[in-house]
């Protein structure tokens, strides 16, 4: 199986990287040159690339290549439909304007083109035809509970995570800052807030377990196990084995269990990934000294690993889709992760080394895989 | 109606090509998209999807620019010049 391509969504353009014969790993294309990205799709099944930019004066667009990055075309981006002017939502505090697309999913093998994009403000938007056109969930968009949702750090509520039941492409589970987590089944025509035990301490009593107002930064599916969910949250890291309904509070990776990614292992239950970070009120490594945490035992302990990261005055802090698995047939073990300060680095043993790639980049938002071509 | 010219910053036409046109409008928002249909991709890009000019986008009549992003119902005059500019410069 060739080495996959990884895929790196910055402030300043969409970049490739690959591993040279030599082994290291290094960057091998630069795209949309200047322009931030906020999301990128490698889709499993006709290997076409998508990738969301979020000009800052001209607002969010789409790109769709075809033949691995070499050109790329716009497609529309996903919109909200026109604002209402009487009714309930004529006076929506939250603009109808999406300003950016925070998440991509492609759906099934079964549904070929059909694709899920969420966004800031959290729409929950669906494609059918490879994203030549997209349709907001309106029964999400219009249901009342999201008008207790906030933005937290953004000025708006987002949606982040997104991840298809690969039993049931008709379910899926997202989940939003500062919207918790909810579930649909029936291809986005009904949706259910889950995501019961989450503890936002943050907010008045009244409203720390409230699902609905819950801060999850990211909230990552193991595909063999659906039932499986892993999420961190802006204050602690939890785990769920009935598919997101309740969710139990893990042990802390190190001092704290600030971060704002986890990627869960695709076949082992028990194994999930994160990036500690210091506390809501500093948002960088730990001590400036980089590291990634693994659990083997469903989040009871973790392993921290620093091999390879930079130990002493390394302010980085890995976003919400900073941290990505490298598509396999075989055990995950190659990971890319990536930092708001531009550090770049992957691991080819789950975790536990890591190697720099030779740049300096711009603020990463995003990185993901592709297929090796 | 007056005749008025619409022209597109080239920061803008970067990403979608549309020049500079003449043509006959009453008011700020009949001219802008009457422009757009020269290349209606560029539409997105100085409007939201509820029809409002984007905030980080300037218009501008002749020297004036257009405060009120989501009122372009102002009445043009012959000869009025129309710009359309990015407002704001980033990191």
């Amino acid at each position: 199986m060739p080495t996959p391509t990884l895929l790196i969504a910055s402030r300043k353009g969409l970049f490739t990287a690959n591993r040279s014969s030599a082994g290291a790993w290094g960057i091998t294309s630069h795209h949309f040159h200047g322009e931030p990205v906020t999301q990128v799709l490698a889709d499993p099944r006709d290997g076409a690339w998508y990738a969301a930019l979020r000009l800052g004066h001209y607002g969010v667009k789409m790109r769709k290549s075809t033949d691995r990055g070499a050109t790329w075309t716009e497609i529309p981006a996903p919109a909200f439909p026109k604002k209402p002017e009487h009714g309930a939502w004529a006076d929506d505090a939250t603009p109808w304007t999406v300003e950016l697309v925070w998440s991509l999913a492609a759906v099934s093998a079964a549904q070929p083109g059909a694709l899920w994009a969420g966004c800031m403000p959290a729409g929950m938007f669906r494609s059918n035809d490879g994203g030549a056109s997209w349709n907001l969930c309106e029964s999400f968009w219009r249901d009342e509970r999201r008008k207790a949702w906030m933005g937290g750090g953004n000025d708006y509520p987002g949606l982040h995570s997104i991840s298809v039941d690969p039993r049931d492409d008709r379910r899926a589970t997202i989940a939003i800052s500062c919207g918790g987590v909810w579930r649909t089944k029936d291809f986005g025509a009904s949706w259910q807030l889950i995501g019961n035990g989450l503890d936002a301490q943050y907010m008045p009593t009244e409203l720390a377990a409230d699902p609905n107002v819950q801060d999850v930064h990211s909230l990552s599916v193991c595909a063999a196990q659906p039932e499986v969910m892993w999420v961190q949250h802006h204050a602690g890291v939890y785990r769920s084995t009935d598919g997101g309904e309740n969710f139990t509070r893990l042990t802390a990776p190190m001092q704290g269990d600030f971060g704002f990614v986890i990627v869960a292992d695709p076949v082992n239950p028990l194994r999930a990934w994160v990036a500690p970070a210091l506390s809501d009120m500093y948002r960088y490594a730990v001590d400036g000294a980089m590291c990634v945490a693994r659990t083997d035992d469903g989040g009871n302990t973790w392993q921290l690993f620093r091999n390879g990261l930079p130990q002493s005055h390394a302010y980085h802090l890995v976003y919400r889709h900073g941290l990505a698995l490298a598509p396999t047939s075989g055990d995950a073990r190659m990971l890319a992760m990536a930092s708001t300060t531009g550090g770049a680095w992957v691991s080819e043993d789950a975790g536990e080394h890591w190697v720099a790639l030779d740049a300096a980049l711009p603020p990463v938002a995003a990185v993901g895989w592709a297929a090796g071509g | 109606m007056p005749t008025v010219t619409v022209t597109f910053a080239p920061q803008l036409q970067r990403h979608v090509a549309c020049p500079a046109q003449r043509l006959v409008a009453a008011t700020l928002g009949e001219a802008l998209h009457a422009a757009f249909r020269a290349a209606p991709l560029i539409q997105s890009y100085v409007l939201d999807e509820q029809g409002n000019v984007r905030k980080h986008v300037a218009v501008f009549v002749n020297k004036d620019l257009v405060v009120n992003r989501n009122d372009l119902s102002m009445p043009l005059a012959a000869d009025d010049a129309i710009t359309v500019i990015q407002a704001l410069s980033g990191g």
